[in-house]
């Protein structure tokens, strides 16, 4: 009897043992994220001070806005490599139209769009590359990561040659064209936070929403849990697909137009390789690259994760080169975690069932 | 006794196999008779495949005695059968279509020592013997894709016969293949027992048993039934001790009835990009309160006519649901908005979600009714949806926020079917609801189909089961090659008259 009872009190034990694991476990990019910053306001005096903090966030955003665009399209498992080629083509768009304008050589004049207009022009463009990616996917058969890759040299070759690889300057615009104010974007504060920052939580809750609150959300997710069973359940397969390429293009386009509106200058080699820290963001985040499972605010705190580390370790003097094998070390670890993690709620999914 | 034995050369005594809560066979005595072709019959779930299985060392048997040439043997695993010369030939081909026939022959006992290479000749060779053997003209350099289907079975069987197989067992060899490409394999079996091989031969099609068999075997519920000579019998003996004559169970209530038709098709045609005719013409109606079942064997075309009613393929032909019109261009999404609705029968592969959660699974397809200012989800309206099916169709499950894949396969099942009827379909299109659920959640799967129809949905369903589908229909289809060869109220049928439908035109 007295056997039995501790035999059952262990038991107990270990299962709530398991629980709790599992709950650190699915809380992990939380508790990563606090770790880290514990460590860096350790280590660092004045990490935690607010100037820096809003320069940390400010660097944040840009990640942010490329990993919230490409989690949709890690959901559906499919991958976008362009997303860093469209921020630096759109950059130089927004460039090219502030400081030569729309030219009509055949009426010898050149038209200067405001910078209302501009804006809405590279958001189109940056959804249009991204629907283009979409588009050769579905209709084509073309695997995700060759696409990309693809459209990634094109549009990076496109952006050099909008300017013969020089950088436009001076995106301040003249008062006399009516063009000014793009640099707002970058550096307005709206109650004592830069525009970016709040663009980044708007863009997260819009995203967040559609993910949990509309048709085209759960689509998203059916697609990349089981394409052939969604398919049979009405949900239209490519046009979804369409869809989540542009949303990460159009994203792109925004974090493009931030950079360069921060920078003031368009370089057109902006971005390269901005797309596998959003990856790495968002595998942070609990997105699986397989498809079907994947939180928005897990994106947005992977993106904070990887841009505290990165910081945290220039104020602590880390040199470069360490920083590149820290970040590949915690990717992979991310990873580990979450097949752990996976298999561990399967178990307790089918515990609970019985 | 010798003399008795000299023509059998497998005897297997009181095999039994016991899983975990089923016995899949009991005590079953079988012997299979030297250079014949050893015909091995029986419904789904009668035993044949462990039986197979265990001959050909696939599984062990829990109990009983294998002789083989008055041997007592026992396989621990297929190399073992395959060196006593017993090899298998599965339903699913296993080749690789870009390796050559050579290589595929070969595959995994290649001619090489040590680290010299292949000996590419010598396995030329050895296949050019083997196609010899076979009468085919079929280059060993040839790549395996670009052989016919029915080719590509006979190296199948080569394979077997290089390991120099004395019994061969060919489990459903016929079903994908066509009429020219059967011939030509009876002609290849007639030749191998002619040089002494012993055959094993399962398949459901009975005319091709009765043309090809020397002896057939019937199974029943795990049990030996009875054994004949193929020149004796006929086949509404086979049906007769294939089924039983314990009466079929009926889960009909008599005087049904019937309102107007919900769904409407005619002239359907499906031609692949092969060139093979899949749906051949096929006209036919349900009325709404009606349950129609579609009998067929593999590849009659029932799956693809399914396929062709939700738009999943392009045909030729007429369709209209409930009174409407359905045009070609109309996808999946829009079908299912007029009140057609599909359980595939492939679940695991079209059917679950398997890491989403049993509600999210459930409402995928009828999101469109449950909005909110037309655009967001209502998720109270969804939740109660959920809750409400959960307690309808008696799904056992703890939360409907688990993922599915922990669920048990007729949970799945029921889950799947909780998707359609939450589109509030009028035409329910089954196929193949049974397949791999246990015999409880079978009933009420059943159960569930006549309520359905009761409330007025036109029920769709296909089955290969003709118990199956004698319980639950109100008229039975039959297809067979992709035509409809048989159309009858469940009242006037009997089970050897859907089995001669089902191999018409084969």
């Amino acid at each position: 009897m007295k056997i039995s009872q501790n035999m059952a009190s262990q038991s107990s034990s270990v299962f709530s043992g398991e629980s709790l694991l599992l709950l650190a476990l699915k809380m992990r990019t939380f508790i990563a994220l606090f770790l880290i910053l514990a460590f860096f306001t350790f280590m660092v005096p004045g990490f935690l001070a607010a100037s820096s903090v809003v320069i940390m966030v400010k660097h944040i955003a840009i990640n942010a806005f490329l990993a919230l665009g490409i989690t949709f399209v890690i959901i559906t498992a499919g991958i976008d490599l362009s997303i860093g080629a469209i921020l630096g083509f759109c950059g130089m768009v927004a460039g090219w139209l502030i400081t030569k304008g729309i030219v009509l050589p055949m009426f010898g004049i050149a038209i200067f769009p405001s910078v209302w207009l501009i804006v809405p022009i590279v958001l189109v463009i940056g959804g249009l590359i991204g629907a283009i990616n979409g588009i050769l996917i579905t209709r084509y058969n073309v695997a995700p990561f060759i696409c990309t890759l693809g459209t990634m040299y094109v549009v990076r070759g496109a952006s050099m040659l909008l300017s013969g690889g020089e950088t436009f300057t001076g995106l301040s615009g003249n008062a006399q064209l009516g063009n000014t104010g793009f640099e707002l974007i970058g550096s307005a504060k709206l109650l004592g936070l830069p525009y970016a920052i709040w663009m980044m939580f708007i863009l997260a809750g819009v995203i967040a929403y559609i993910a949990k609150r509309t048709q085209f959300g759960r689509h998203v997710f059916a697609i990349g849990d089981n394409e052939h069973s969604a398919e049979l359940s009405g949900v239209k397969v490519r046009s979804v697909k369409v869809w989540v390429y542009t949303i990460s293009g159009l994203c792109a386009a925004i974090a493009g137009i931030v950079v360069s509106s921060q920078l003031v200058a368009s370089h057109p080699a902006t971005g390269v390789s901005f797309e596998m820290n959003a990856i790495a963001a968002v595998v942070l985040g609990g997105t699986s690259l397989a498809g079907g499972r994947g939180t928005i605010m897990g994106t947005l705190i992977g993106a904070f994760v990887i841009g505290i580390l990165a910081d945290g370790l220039v104020m602590m003097g880390v040199s470069e080169f360490w920083q590149m094998v820290i970040k590949g070390v915690v990717i992979i670890l991310a990873v580990i975690i979450d097949q752990k993690q996976s298999r561990l709620q399967h178990k307790a999914a089918i515990v609970q069932q019985k | 006794m010798s003399q008795a034995n000299a023509d059998i050369v497998i005897r297997a005594e009181k095999i039994s196999m016991i899983y975990p809560g089923t016995i899949a066979l009991n005590e079953v005595d079988y012997r299979v008779y030297r250079g014949k072709v050893n015909v091995i019959i029986g419904e789904n779930g009668a035993g044949k495949s462990t039986l197979m299985k265990i001959l050909a060392g696939v599984q062990q048997p829990s109990k009983g005695t294998i002789y083989l040439n008055d041997e007592a043997v026992v396989f621990q695993h297929t190399r073992d059968a395959a060196a006593k010369g017993i090899g298998m030939v599965h339903q699913e081909l296993n080749l690789f279509g870009n390796l050559t026939v050579a290589e595929n022959i070969f595959l995994g006992r290649e001619k090489q020592r040590g680290l010299l290479p292949l000996d590419t000749a010598e396995q030329h060779r050895v296949t050019a013997e083997l196609m010899a053997r076979l009468d085919q003209d079929i280059a060993p350099s040839e790549l395996l894709s670009n052989l016919k289907v029915g080719q590509q079975q006979l190296i199948e069987i080569a394979k077997a016969l290089a390991d120099e197989a004395d019994v061969l067992i060919l489990d459903e060899p016929t079903s994908a293949l066509s009429k020219t490409e059967v011939e030509l394999l009876f002609k290849v079996i007639r030749d191998l027992t002619a040089q002494g091989v012993s055959i094993i031969y399962i398949s459901h099609r009975l005319e091709e048993l009765m043309a090809i068999g020397d002896h057939i075997t019937i199974l029943r519920d795990g049990h030996f039934q009875s054994e004949a000579e193929v020149k004796d019998i006929d086949v509404p003996w086979i049906v007769r001790e294939m089924l039983g004559s314990d009466p079929v169970s009926n889960f009909l209530k008599p005087g049904r009835k019937f309102g107007e038709p919900v769904l409407d098709v005619k002239n359907i045609k499906l031609i692949n990009e092969m060139g093979h005719t899949l749906v051949d013409d096929v006209s036919m109606d349900v009325k709404s309160g009606e349950i129609v079942g579609v009998y067929g064997l593999m590849g009659a075309g029932r799956t693809e006519l399914m396929e062709c009613l939700l738009g999943l393929q392009e045909y030729s032909g007429d369709v209209d649901i409930a009174g409407q019109k359905v045009t070609a261009k109309m996808d999946t999404s829009d079908r299912i908005r007029l009140g057609i609705c599909l359980v595939p029968e492939d679940r695991k592969k079209n059917g679950i979600f398997p890491i989403s959660s049993v509600s999210n699974n459930m409402t995928i397809s009828s999101l469109w009714r449950r909005l909110k200012h037309r655009f967001s989800i209502d998720e109270k309206a969804e939740a109660e949806a959920v809750t409400s099916a959960i307690g309808d169709l008696s799904i056992k499950v703890s939360s409907p926020d688990i993922e599915i894949r922990a669920l048990s396969g007729g949970n799945q099942q029921k889950v799947v079917i909780g998707r359609t009827l939450l589109t509030s379909p009028k035409v329910l299109l089954l196929d193949e609801p049974t397949r791999g659920i246990d015999i409880g959640a079978k009933a009420d799967v059943f159960n569930m189909m006549v309520t359905l129809s009761e409330q007025g949905i036109g029920v769709l369903f296909s089955t290969s089961d003709l118990k199956e589908i004698m319980a639950v229909s109100d008229r039975i289809l039959v297809m067979s090659g992709g035509k409809l060869t048989a159309n009858i109220l469940r009242s006037e049928a009997t089970e050897s008259a859907l089995v001669s439908a089902s191999a018409q035109g084969l």
